[in-house]
């Protein structure tokens, strides 16, 4: 039977197991939505106020599901404004199919109007992307771009469908989606060498990136960190891989780390890395870095090994698979002294904890922690609050983190807390910063439409904190543009977008409105108030290493 | 500063080729020469890219390009075990007085005119690099007027072929 490429998309959508994209409409694909519309029974399409918050919805959908999140918007500047959230993606390997419209064939290459070549555009930040010119080719080329997107490292493809394409019919037959790509299998003799390394080790330390989460590895981790009796430290994308009680993890390392798992990490005689990429944030000055051990790289993605750091061992392959390998081979080891500095660490960090008399950001997160079940979806944006959240929430299940690591999208929150939401339909706050919130705001409208009760807690402190941080630290106080001066009460918008509003001066007053938010179950913000001058501790200076790390600061000074 | 000849066998595709030099730009790399053409099978094109750089770039070029979805096979070509050539276009002023050592030079290192007007000769030579490097050198004195240099293609000697391992895509 002939049907449109419209109807084509949808099908293969549904093919593909996809249950509900994030879009907007526009002049070039207003034939993909009429088909949406014929079958708005079987595929859910939510819309936002900007693509942008579309895209980070999508990404916030992939992240909370390891699903392919589906975004959809036009031609020109719909395109465009995806933008920012593919990079988000493509930085943090989410996996990701974005679809666009483009002006009919006949007009590409004109300047037509709303015409842009998001190819081009989208070249360096997405995994592959396609334009599709024949609706012949249309099915194949969607199914190509779910199992590219989804396959050894994620991350998002991008396909441009001119208007024509989407109108012209042909034949269409459903497929069963394909498998996967094979992922890389690490090579027995590399395999042997990690064993004999990891036995004559006597301080190794686990780190964790996010490829434990999009490879499904937590169990594996763990077991492993048992076998050869090793702490745990991860970057802030391997954050919620590993449940905060278990005695091993150390919590985030690097710039803004946990003193522990920072120090272990310069301590340790072998680092083993899994699905991590030693980025600048989690390693700080690399020649420090490396100074004392051995460096084992497990990552499925060849090209990460030896690209930031260079190993003494690289094992490509999926990290899943290699650590239930290595697993196997390993005996038990057993590092007394090793866990008794490990001990001495983490003594040293609990008794930094700052305690003051008005609210902190450690009050406030302590207080959300309370309230929210374990299986609770946590967004933030970025900025000083993302790195307490990173540091101080108690995360037990993978995948409760949706935060932006490797672009750093202030914004992101929002829009992922929604697309979280929806696909999982659990608890979901977000954290955010006043900065942040004020980026993409307009989506408190997308939570309202769609009834998603997401509660947003605002640590707002009237500053750019993180930004006025490094300019009280590195920049003599020069506070160039980061107070903002502004007047806005996030109580009455909260109620003009049709949402709840509280404003909380202590932690009573906090719990009191999460009370609240969770019993109405209607999407609300709580405008926290902060001191400006809350820092961000520790803090590896930029480029510096663990010698430099700064744990207190008295006034300003360091 | 070592020179890498990179064979890359692509899917011949609308914007591979775009794809292909962008990583290089993207990622810091500075491209010497690139050559682009279609292979014995139309499905695929052969890229050649010359570049200068350590043994950092190297693998990481290699390791960035195998990732494309678009690249079926990557070599770096061995400069023992394989042939190079690059050809050159070259205008040189036609004078009386500097004619016949002009010829010369085109007989010695064994190119030929393709095409002579009054005030201007063409002159066409194939070979490696440092040979036309040592012609360009040869006939500057005579007064180049442009020149057009195809940048260097690649094969390896022996019977071994680029496209005989791309299974794993």
């Amino acid at each position: 039977m002939k049907i449109s490429g419209s109807q084509i998309i949808i099908e293969v959508l549904l093919e593909q197991g996809c249950d509900c994209i994030f879009g907007y409409p526009g002049g070039q694909v207003i034939n993909i939505y009429d088909a949406l519309y014929q079958n708005q029974d079987r595929i859910k399409h939510i819309i936002t106020a900007h693509e942008q918050g579309a895209a980070h919805a999508a990404d916030g959908y992939a992240r909370a599901t390891g699903k392919t999140g589906v975004v959809l918007a036009t031609s020109g500047p719909g395109a465009t404004n995806l933008v920012t959230g593919i990079a988000t993606a493509y930085l943090d390997s989410v996996p990701m199919v974005a679809i666009t419209g483009n002006v009919p064939c006949s007009l590409l290459g004109r300047d037509s109007f709303q015409e842009v070549d998001i190819c081009g555009v989208t070249l360096p930040i997405t995994k592959h992307n396609y334009i599709v010119k024949d609706v012949n080719d249309l099915a194949d080329t969607l199914r190509e771009a779910f199992r590219i997107a989804k396959s050894g490292r994620p991350g998002p493809v991008l396909v441009d469908i001119p208007k024509d394409v989407q109108i012209a019919q042909t034949e269409f037959e459903n497929k069963k989606p394909e498998p996967e790509y094979e992922d890389p299998k690490a090579d027995d003799s590399q395999l042997k060498t990690a064993v004999e390394m990891i036995a004559e080790a006597q301080k190794p330390y686990i780190y964790c990136g996010g490829g434990i989460i999009s490879g499904d590895a937590e169990k594996e981790v763990m077991e492993f960190a048992e076998l050869i009796d090793a702490p745990i430290g991860c970057s802030m994308m391997g954050v919620s891989a590993i449940p905060c009680s278990n005695p091993r993890f150390l919590g985030m390392q690097g710039m803004h780390g946990h003193y522990a798992s920072s120090m272990a990490q310069a301590e340790a005689d072998l680092v083993i890395a899994v699905g991590a990429r030693f980025s600048d944030r989690a390693t700080g000055n690399k020649q420090v870095y490396v100074r004392n051990c051995n460096i084992i790289h497990i990552d499925v993605d060849d090209a990460e090994i030896d690209k930031n750091i260079t190993s003494h061992l690289g094992i490509n392959g999926d990290v899943k698979e290699t650590l239930a390998k290595l697993n196997t081979m390993l005996s038990k080891q057993s590092h007394p002294a090793w866990t008794a500095e490990i001990e001495q660490l983490k003594a040293k960090e609990a008794g930094m904890v700052q305690k003051s008399e008005v609210m902190t950001p450690y009050d406030i997160i302590e207080t959300v922690n309370a309230k929210m079940p374990e299986d609770a979806v946590i967004a933030t944006d970025v900025g000083q609050h993302q790195m307490w959240v990173a540091q101080h929430y108690k995360f037990e299940k993978p995948r409760t983190f949706i935060s932006s690591g490797g672009l750093g999208t202030m914004g992101f929150g929002l829009g992922a807390a929604i697309g979280a939401y929806t696909a999982t339909h659990k608890p979901t706050v977000l954290f955010t910063g006043d900065g942040s919130f004020g980026m993409n705001l307009q989506e408190l409208a997308t939570a309202v439409s769609t009834n998603a009760p997401v509660i947003v807690v605002l640590m707002n402190n009237g500053v750019l904190g993180m930004v006025r941080q490094w300019q009280t630290l590195f920049f003599n106080k020069h506070y160039s543009n980061t107070t903002l001066c502004r007047q806005t009460d996030f109580v009455k918008l909260a109620e003009a977008f049709g949402a709840l509003g509280f404003r909380a001066e202590n932690t009573a007053e906090l719990s009191d409105a999460l009370d609240k938010a969770i019993e109405a179950k209607r999407p609300a913000v709580i405008d926290c108030k902060i001191d400006m001058d809350e820092f961000v501790l520790p803090m590896l200076p930029p480029g510096g290493s663990i010698d430099d790390i700064i744990t207190e600061i008295h006034g300003g000074e360091i | 500063m070592e020179r890498y000849v990179f064979s890359i066998l692509v899917a011949n595709r609308f914007g591979v080729l775009t794809r292909v030099s962008s990583m290089f730009t993207r990622r810091g790399f500075n491209i010497d020469t690139l050559t682009v053409g279609e292979t014995e099978s139309p499905e695929f094109s052969r890229i050649t890219i010359s570049m200068r750089g350590d043994e950092y770039s190297r693998t990481q070029i290699i390791k960035q390009l195998s990732k494309m979805h678009d690249v079926k096979q990557v070599q770096v070509m061995e400069r023992d075990e394989t042939v190079t050539r690059e050809l050159l276009l070259i205008k040189i002023k036609n004078d009386s007085k500097t004619r016949q050592d002009i010829l010369a030079a085109v007989d010695v290192f064994r190119s030929k005119i393709v095409d002579y007007s009054p005030d201007a000769l063409c002159i066409e030579i194939t070979g490696e690099s440092s040979k036309i490097n040592a012609f360009i050198e040869l006939v500057k004195p005579f007064g180049i007027m442009e020149i057009c240099r195809t940048g260097i293609v690649a094969l390896e000697r022996g019977s071994h072929c680029l496209n005989s391992d791309t299974a794993h895509k």
